[in-house]
């Protein structure tokens, strides 16, 4: 066994071999200790310790704006924290560290102790010890009938546990389930964070605003995405292909104005309608607690907000119409920010575009309070109005940079090559006329939703482990390990009548919670007058 | 309007259900009170006159003890029945809001109160220490963390919304009766307050009660993760995402697992394991009020008034 110290060849003058031995001796004690269950209790210690500063600190991976705000707030501690991994506490290397070594731990401790059980399920119930009395169940009682049938009336008593027997003794026992269930417990852990880490290196989710009333999207590269998560091992090159059209959407609200219902109409279509050409779309009704389930990838609806409509009619006749989303700043008024930026058409010189860029910004309220300054005061579609100053000038589309659609560049309000050339309050249908004609008009407003796509491989692992870990632990923790035995002592009386002294004891093997009230059932049973 | 209607009622048993419960915790103290006199009699006095003096004391805190009892089921029952009708005033499944949670999850520990004390009557004297943290917990449930009757979000509108949470509540009301009974046990050993400390059952007796909830507890607030996960996966799109609140149901978790690999492991399976234990609790706790109230997250539309 490799365990045994190995005893060196007598004579042999080899100098290396202490020094192997010692190594293996050091490389034994470690494994050891790091599979014992002291080691077990630590690390999972640890484990909690490590994963409390994920709830108590603002993390990057749930919100950067809230880690932005905790610079600015304590400036003196959050770059420390920062290096050391305390806003990405999951994926720091201490966090990994402290779980992988408990899963080392876990795979050390419970591997042996599989093969264990394995032989153990082969093996004998152990032989009945000499002093019954010394157990923590014992009794003793006198049966009116002679050791044969005695032995018979134990046998029948004692279906369903493992037994063996000989003339005059019993020993059995039940619940190897408790193991069993143990062992499947710990390994379904093992499984369950292989199907996490898979989920982590092969999957991805992106996030997508479509506007309502026909808007499409298609699963085809990470630039169709507005955010874009990927796996380590993701490129965007393989995703799963798939359209989505999304035909309406509605909200219900409260009088409150708490949001009730969120649903899309939507219609998609699937890698295998696109390969065959297949030009109709499979209608869905996509809502929250409702996701699009398709092979490999899902589709949820995430968030709403509305774009407004806006045409101008540029001096010489041209018209031109836009909508773009507008950012939703309060979610329970729903009013919302943006920008409608124009390019006059059929102006090619880049000298004049840069003085007839047209940009409407402002705020759009779904419920104006009306007033000279307007706010939303309800989530849904009642009063609509836009409180919008028109910018003219150089919206700096040209300078090849991106720019937010929901913004203008500031830099060019303040340097004076974007001035405002009216400010107004617009409800659907207004327009208002600039100082050169041009006739700006507020049409109306359409809703937009916010779809994320995920694609996670490993989920389905992780839910079939848990399940089994689940079983696992039921089965280990209502199953008790427990042995029983009995010893036969046959006696004549004076009276010449057979009986046998019945000697029975008791032991749970695995915990301190009872075996008691079973014990006494199966004496009373055993020891029962009648019969 | 009708609805209205339920809803008045079902806030009024619920003040009547406190009521009830504070009655009988008064009763409980009242009985653990009684019973020293007893047996301070019994120490001190010793010889023949012992008895004389045991037996009228007995009976009295088995008197007072009976009707704490009797008390705590009748709060039990208004209740639940206050529970029930909150559902039908609002029309949906009554756990929407940090005011309903805390009802449901102070029931479910009643109720297990009632049941472990069906199986071993010994333990009554402890009726006092389990009910003062559910007496805490409605009071603040009843007035810091109110909300009214009333629809929820459309996230929360879900199957699994019923049976993650349900079971949360469940297991968390489970919970609290091992995290009472383990710190009474560390009193106990600790040997301090030894004239207090003596009224109750013995170290022994706590430990088990403590270990057998703790292992219906453990499991059925495993599968509530689990479920949690499923809808999550529903609703968020992703079925784990550190969200703080699920973060610190994981930390509850792994304490949980640390209590019974301590149970198992020698040199911690008393008082280490019994701290284990409460640890575990208060980390629940923290989970349901700091979580929900101070750090804001994707669960935080616990429907705090404000
Ligand atoms: C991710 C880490 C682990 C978790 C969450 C965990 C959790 C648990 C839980 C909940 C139990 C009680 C239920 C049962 O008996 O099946 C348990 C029992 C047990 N665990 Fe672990 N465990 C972990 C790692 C380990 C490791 C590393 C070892 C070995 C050193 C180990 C050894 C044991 C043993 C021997 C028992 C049985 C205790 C008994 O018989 O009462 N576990 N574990």
């Amino acid at each position: 066994m490799a365990t045994q110290t190995p005893t060196r060849p007598h004579g042999s003058p080899d100098s290396r071999a202490p020094r192997a031995r010692l190594a293996w001796v050091v490389l034994r004690n470690a494994w050891r200790s790091l599979t014992s269950m002291r080691t077990a209790l630590i690390l999972l210690f640890l484990l909690a310790v490590a994963a409390l500063p994920g709830a108590l600190l603002p993390q990057r991976s749930l919100n950067q704006t809230l880690v932005d705000s905790y610079f600015t707030q304590y400036p003196w501690l959050a770059p420390t924290l920062d290096r050391l991994g305390f806003f990405d506490v999951f994926a720091s290397p201490w966090f990994a560290a402290i779980y992988l070594l408990l899963m080392i731990s876990l795979v050390g401790c419970v591997l042996p102790r599989a093969w264990e059980h394995l032989k153990g399920l082969r093996q004998r119930p152990v032989a009945v010890p000499t002093n019954l009395a010394r157990l923590p169940h014992h009794d003793e009682f006198t049966l009116d009938m002679d050791a044969d049938e005695a032995a018979t009336r134990i046998r029948t008593r004692l279906k369903g546990w493992r037994r063996t027997e000989t003339a005059t003794t019993f020993s059995a026992e039940k619940g190897y389930l408790r193991e069993a269930g143990n062992l499947v417990f710990h390994l379904s852990l093992i499984g369950l964070l292989l199907g996490f880490a898979a989920g982590k290196l092969y999957g991805y989710e992106g996030q997508v605003i479509v506007q309502a009333g026909g808007g499409q999207f298609c699963n085809t590269g990470i630039l169709g995405y507005d955010s874009f998560r990927a796996g380590l091992r993701v490129d965007g090159t393989n995703l799963d292909p798939f359209c989505v059209k999304v035909d309406s959407f509605t909200a219900d609200y409260l009088a409150n104005g708490q949001a009730q219902s969120f649903d899309a109409a939507i219609g998609y279509q699937t890698r295998a309608d696109l390969d065959a050409g297949v030009t109709t779309w499979r209608p869905f009704p996509l809502a929250v607690n409702n996701p699009l389930r398709l092979d490999g990838s899902r589709v949820y609806l995430q968030g709403n907000g509305y774009a407004p409509r806006f045409t101008v009619t540029f001096p010489d006749g041209q018209k031109r119409t836009g909508q773009t989303q507008w950012n939703t700043v309060d979610p329970t008024t729903m009013l919302a920010q943006g920008t409608q930026k124009f390019a006059r058409p059929g102006v090619t010189d880049e000298a004049q575009r840069k003085l007839t860029g047209l940009a409407i910004t402002g705020i759009f309220a779904p419920t104006s309070s009306g007033g000279k300054v307007i706010t939303s005061v309800f989530p849904d579609l009642r009063d609509p109005e836009v409180a919008v100053d028109v910018l003219r000038g150089d919206l700096g589309l040209d300078d090849g940079r991106g720019q937010s659609i929901f913004q203008v560049d500031q830099s060019k309000i303040d340097s004076g090559a974007l001035k405002r050339v009216a400010r107004v309050n617009l409800v659907p249908g207004q327009s208002t006329t600039l100082d050169d004609g041009t006739v700006v008009t507020f049409d109306g407003v359409q809703r937009w939703v916010n779809l994320q796509v995920s694609h996670d491989p490993g989920q389905d692992y992780v839910l079939a482990f848990a399940i089994l870990l689940l079983l696992g632990l039921f089965s280990s923790l209502t199953i008790r390990r427990r042995r029983f035995w009995a010893r036969l002592t046959p006696i004549t009386g004076d009276d010449g009548v057979k009986r046998t002294v019945v000697e029975i004891g008791g032991l749970a093997r695995t915990d301190r919670a009872g075996y008691g009230e079973e014990f006494d059932r199966l004496r009373a049973d055993l020891a029962k007058k009648d019969d | 309007m009708v609805l209205t209607d339920l809803a008045l009622y079902s806030d009024r048993l619920y003040m009547a259900a406190v009521a009830v419960y504070v009655l009988a915790m008064v009763l409980h103290g009242v009985e653990y009170a009684a019973e020293r006199a007893s047996k301070q009699v019994l120490v001190g006095a010793g010889g023949p006159d012992v008895e004389v003096e045991e037996a009228p004391a007995r009976p009295r805190s088995e008197r007072y003890g009976r009707m704490a009892v009797s008390l705590t089921v009748l709060g039990v029952g208004l209740h639940l029945v206050s529970i029930v009708l909150r559902g039908l005033a609002a029309e949906r499944w009554p756990l929407g809001n940090m005011y309903e949670f805390t009802s449901a999850i102070t029931l479910a520990a009643m109720v297990t109160w009632i049941v472990m004390l069906r199986r071993t009557p010994s333990m009554r004297p402890v009726g006092m220490f389990v009910l003062f943290p559910v007496v805490v917990l409605l009071f603040l449930g009843g007035t810091v963390l109110y909300a009214p009757a009333q629809p929820v979000m459309p996230a929360l509108q879900s199957y699994w919304l019923v049976i993650h949470v349900t079971t949360i509540s469940i297991a968390s009301g489970l919970l609290l009766v091992p995290g009472v009974a383990s710190l009474l046990f560390l009193l106990r050993r600790s040997g301090k307050l030894p004239e207090f400390a003596a009224k109750l059952p013995s170290a022994d007796v706590l430990d088990r009660l403590a270990y057998r909830v703790t292992i219906i507890g453990f499991p059925l607030y495993t599968f509530a993760v689990i479920a949690g996960a499923i809808w999550a996966e529903a609703a968020w799109g992703r079925f784990w995402g550190w969200d703080p609140k699920e973060t610190v149901a994981f930390v509850a978790w792994v304490v949980y697992a640390a209590y019974l690999h301590a149970r198992a492991t020698a040199g911690w399976r008393a008082e280490r394991a019994a701290w284990i234990n409460v640890l575990g609790f208060a980390v629940m706790i923290f989970n349901l009020f700091f979580i929900n109230m101070v750090v804001a997250g994707l669960h935080s539309y616990a429907g705090l008034p404000g």
